[in-house]
């Protein structure tokens, strides 16, 4: 009798852990919450997931993730008003969409939890909003960058793979890369969904469509991946002029390979680990950073890829 | 009547049920133990996590609000025997349409909202008679209509804009008196008053320090209980109501007692039509930007509110308040795995087995009651 009661108790004890767990990191430390307007299906952000834990262990607070599982901008905004009203310490939010989130962001705000902005919107929206700063990298003018390095490079035209075209700042960086190339930007973006094989398909059908297109531009490992088996299957791997934003393990793989001309790395770790940092030193000693953090853009070429293939998907 | 009713003698037909079991016999009753059993264990496990203030509570019911929009409309035409797919692409599509009605075209914002109204209602009737017309399940014909209007949702501001989020509706909507029956809020002075007399959190900082963190009841919650209201009255009290019923139960039976059935199933479809148009509305009017991801698998959700407040796929059976209460469910459970800070990453793997257990539990209730094999 007394053995099954000490089972009973063990797995009551067991069963609890996870909850009991959560309870107590946040009655002694701060506890910050990040929401990100990422899809679960959106694998880059795993590097921001990581960071972000990282972040929490080495400042000894507890860390928090969350995102719409849909990638519906609607329900973020749900999402923020829930983890403000939650309390915690601070809220790090991308801003997707300034008309939808602004409300919810200057709630949290005003209620008492500092904000940090990263990865979308502009320093200047950040500013309006009072949050505390602003780290990312402003997307526009990284198309821009790109499109003025493919220009110098003899580049007239290309595909825009746009793999999550509802939100603005995609359309953003086509635009920019097209701007910086001096090229309208017209139906060289394509909406390409999220799913690999209707990816690759596509990629296929706009270049045997369109034969003579100079360059291909993939918007991230969504679309590079599915992208770099399409232009190997249509021979037109390594000769076709690549670029990509974001890295992962096969953009890397790919950029060693010669196929892919340059990724633009917008470190998305220092997005998560950063305001994590900041406002930990911020909430303790009162110290902050006088200026907004750009995280991006770096070019990420063959020469000196031994630390981002290493930390590829993990950590870059 | 009732006097000569009284003192026939027992028919023979009529089984007799005590009161008890009489009141028990409803199908929302499974909904009922579903919420106390939901909000218990949120009172244990989440109690000191901000799930029970001003703040936290407007935030789940708003989520819940919005699921029983949609969650009533698909009551009625799951109990009609049919089933809409296309409610997550046509709330995309509505919202879509207001914001480049009223922003794109520069239209007032009323007429901006009553003209998507028309349009939302004609595509609901165009969705109920092909699948009257046809007689092909309404699986199919709605699954194609999910993909066409989440196509135009795309389509049309891609070419006109160059963007897929239309932004700038508070802009034009500011004094219209249409968008403050979607987007407004009331009651705001109680709740300045609960504010001021320390009841409800304020507002630390900021040009509005001082005012409460929940300044009012939005229009969202208000529709959803007029509308659960209206559904639940229609189902059960009027002549239109047992139609209903009958056209989901057995259709060609039905026929047979003059029940016009499709005149039923169509106006059924267009009402979920209406219903996905007020969720787009009162979205576009809170957030001010339609965007071309909104809505996505809303229609599974309501279905899911659906299903755990007690209604039967099949049709024939089920309750306006039990869609209700599933919307409840599924809204403090979906907001209360936050509060209560379950992995984020597991969180789907929680919520679909609390959602199973809810209409395991659901099931099991209603079989009890009603003896049903």
């Amino acid at each position: 009798m007394t053995s099954l009661m000490k089972h009973l108790a063990l797995a009551a004890v067991v069963a609890a852990a996870p909850l009991m767990a959560a309870t107590t990191a946040s009655a002694e430390g701060e506890k910050y919450i990040l929401v990100s307007h990422a899809p679960d299906s959106d694998s880059w952000w795993n590097t921001i997931k990581n960071g972000l834990a990282l972040a929490g262990k080495q400042m000894d607070v507890q860390v928090e993730y969350r995102n719409p599982p849909t990638g519906d901008l609607a329900d973020m905004a749900r999402i923020i008003e829930q983890a403000a009203a939650s309390h915690p310490t601070g809220i790090i939010t991308t801003l997707a969409d300034y008309d939808v989130l602004s409300g919810p962001i200057r709630n949290a705000v005003d209620s008492g939890i500092d904000v940090v902005i990263i990865n979308s919107g502009t320093p200047q929206q950040a500013r309006d909003l009072g949050a505390l700063m602003y780290v990312g990298q402003p997307e526009y003018d990284a198309g821009l960058a790109a499109g003025q390095r493919a220009k110098a490079d003899g580049v007239k035209s290309f595909l825009c793979v746009n793999h999550y075209i509802s939100s603005p700042s995609s359309t953003e960086r086509c635009q920019g890369f097209a701007d910086g190339l001096g090229v309208e930007l017209g139906n060289q973006m394509i909406d390409s969904g999220q799913d690999p094989s209707e990816i690759k398909n596509k990629v296929l059908a706009y270049l045997s469509a369109n034969p003579d297109t100079d360059a291909v531009l993939t918007l991230g490992p969504t679309s590079a991946d599915p992208t770099i088996q399409a232009l190997e299957e249509n021979g037109m791997a390594g000769d076709i002029y690549f670029g990509t934003f974001d890295l992962g393990e096969e953009i890397v793989k790919a950029i060693k390979a010669g196929i892919i001309n340059w990724g633009i790395d917008q470190q998305p770790f220092l997005q998560a680990y950063l305001p994590v940092v900041v406002m930990t030193n911020y909430h303790r000693y009162g110290v902050l950073p006088g200026n907004n953090i750009n995280s991006g853009p770096g070019f990420v070429t063959a020469d000196g890829l031994e630390m981002v293939e290493k930390f590829a998907g993990e950590y870059r | 009547m009732s006097h000569a009713h009284t003192q026939l003698p027992d028919d023979e037909r009529i089984k007799s049920r005590s009161r008890l079991r009489e009141a028990l016999i409803r199908p929302e009753l499974g909904g009922i133990v579903g919420t106390i059993v939901v909000f218990a264990l949120f009172a244990v496990f989440a109690f000191d996590s901000g799930m029970f203030k001003s703040q936290g509570i407007m935030n789940w019911s708003q989520v819940s609000a919005q699921f029983m929009i949609i969650a009533v409309g698909a009551c009625l035409l799951m109990i009609a025997g049919e089933f809409d797919l296309s409610v997550g692409s046509m709330i995309g599509f509505s919202g879509m349409m207001i914001a480049m009605f009223s922003v794109t075209l520069g239209w007032p914002v009323w007429l901006a909202i009553l003209v998507t109204f028309v349009l939302a209602l004609a595509i609901g009737a165009l969705n109920g008679f092909i699948v009257v017309r046809t007689g092909l399940p309404s699986f199919i014909v709605t699954l194609a209509s999910l993909f066409i209007l989440r196509g135009f949702t795309i389509y049309f501001p891609q070419t006109i804009e160059r963007k897929t989020i239309i932004g700038g509706v508070s802009e034009v909507a500011q004094g219209d008196w249409l968008a403050a029956v979607f987007g407004g809020k009331i009651l705001t002075g109680l709740f300045t008053w609960l504010g001021n007399a320390g009841l409800i959190a304020t507002f630390d900082r900021g040009l509005r320090k001082g005012q409460p963190v929940v300044d009012g009841v939005p229009m969202l919650i208000v529709w959803a209980l007029v509308l659960v209201v209206i559904g639940h009255i229609v189902l059960t009290r009027t002549r239109f109501g047992n139609w209903i019923f009958a056209s989901g139960g057995d259709a060609q039976a039905a026929r047979y007692a003059g029940v016009p059935v499709n005149r039923v199933k169509i106006s059924m479809f267009m009402f979920t039509a209406f219903c996905a148009t007020v969720f787009a509305t009162c979205q576009v009017m809170e957030f001010g930007s339609a965007g071309a991801d909104r809505g996505l698998l809303k229609e599974f959700e309501a279905i899911i509110a659906v299903v755990i407040g007690g209604a039967l796929l099949t049709g024939g059976y089920g309750s306006v308040i039990g869609a209700a209460l599933g919307a409840l469910i599924f809204g403090v459970v979906q907001q209360g795995l936050f509060f209560a800070g379950v992995e984020s990453s597991l969180f789907r793997v929680f919520l679909g087995v609390i959602l199973l257990c809810a209409v395991i539990l659901n099931t099991y209730v209603r079989r009890l009651i009603t003896g049903e094999r």
